[in-house]
């Protein structure tokens, strides 16, 4: 998976290429442990996302809990496979999603 | 592949190194039959989250093997996907499904694995049989 990351002030933009699996999930996990101080709105592009799985969800879960307290989060251009996980765990209903 | 019905095999150390190598044996069995892409999404979702657990937990931290069976049903759209390993004995079927209506501070981190796992397929079993964890899907595709 490729991370693309854009901050801008206060808000970071990221975009994840390929897919957030159980290899990959540790890669989102630095960051999210490590580059958001300050940051007061995170945005996820997940157009190229094509694959999400447990690991991953794990991984936007601790991104949302850390932004409920900071600022928001909001995820960006989710496809429908990707769409279907989300909405098969419940995730969906508390991840700001718009599509 | 032979109509009549075919089991293929694959055995690899159980390290998370090796789920890509284990999504390219499942296609390998599923090679003459055409899937969805949908179905193929939800068999890979299964073979990972199936293939992490036991990558993860079942050998603590020593290294140990994963054998893992495909077949196709004679005649019929049924696949059949049995991971078999020699590590701790673990049943990860008895563990509860998460309250997917749950509030967001009422989530734990983790839990959601087998969920999908039982969510995606059309069957699955769990048995303990020679000092082997055996875990079976089947999947309509």
């Amino acid at each position: 998976m490729e991370i693309q990351k854009e901050l801008q002030g206060n808000k970071l933009n990221i975009s994840l290429i390929g897919r957030l699996d159980a290899v990959t999930a540790s890669q989102l996990d630095k960051v999210i442990q490590t580059e958001l101080t300050g940051i007061e709105e995170l945005n996820f592009d997940f157009s190229k996302l094509a694959f999400v799985a447990s690991a991953g969800l794990r991984i936007l879960l601790v991104a949302q809990k850390r932004m409920n307290k900071q600022g928001s989060m909001k995820i960006h251009h989710v496809n429908d496979d990707v769409m279907e996980v989300l909405e098969m765990t419940g995730f969906s209903n508390f991840l700001d999603i718009e599509n | 592949m032979d109509s009549r019905g075919e089991c293929k095999q694959i055995s690899v150390e159980a390290k998370l190194e090796n789920l890509e190598r284990v999504n390219e044996f499942v296609e390998y069995c599923l090679k003459d039959r055409d899937c969805s892409a949908k179905v193929k999404m939800q068999l890979e979702l299964v073979v990972e989250e199936i293939f992490t657990n036991i990558a993860n937990y079942a050998y603590g931290g020593n290294v140990g093997n994963v054998t893992i069976e495909g077949s196709l049903v004679d005649g019929t759209a049924k696949f059949k996907l049995k991971f078999m390993d020699r590590g701790v004995p673990y049943n990860p079927l008895e563990r509860p499904d998460p309250d997917i209506n749950a509030g967001i501070a009422d989530r734990p981190v983790g839990g959601l694995g087998i969920y999908l796992v039982k969510k995606n397929v059309d069957d699955v079993t769990y048995q303990h049989k020679d000092g082997q964890n055996i875990l079976t899907i089947e999947k309509i595709i």
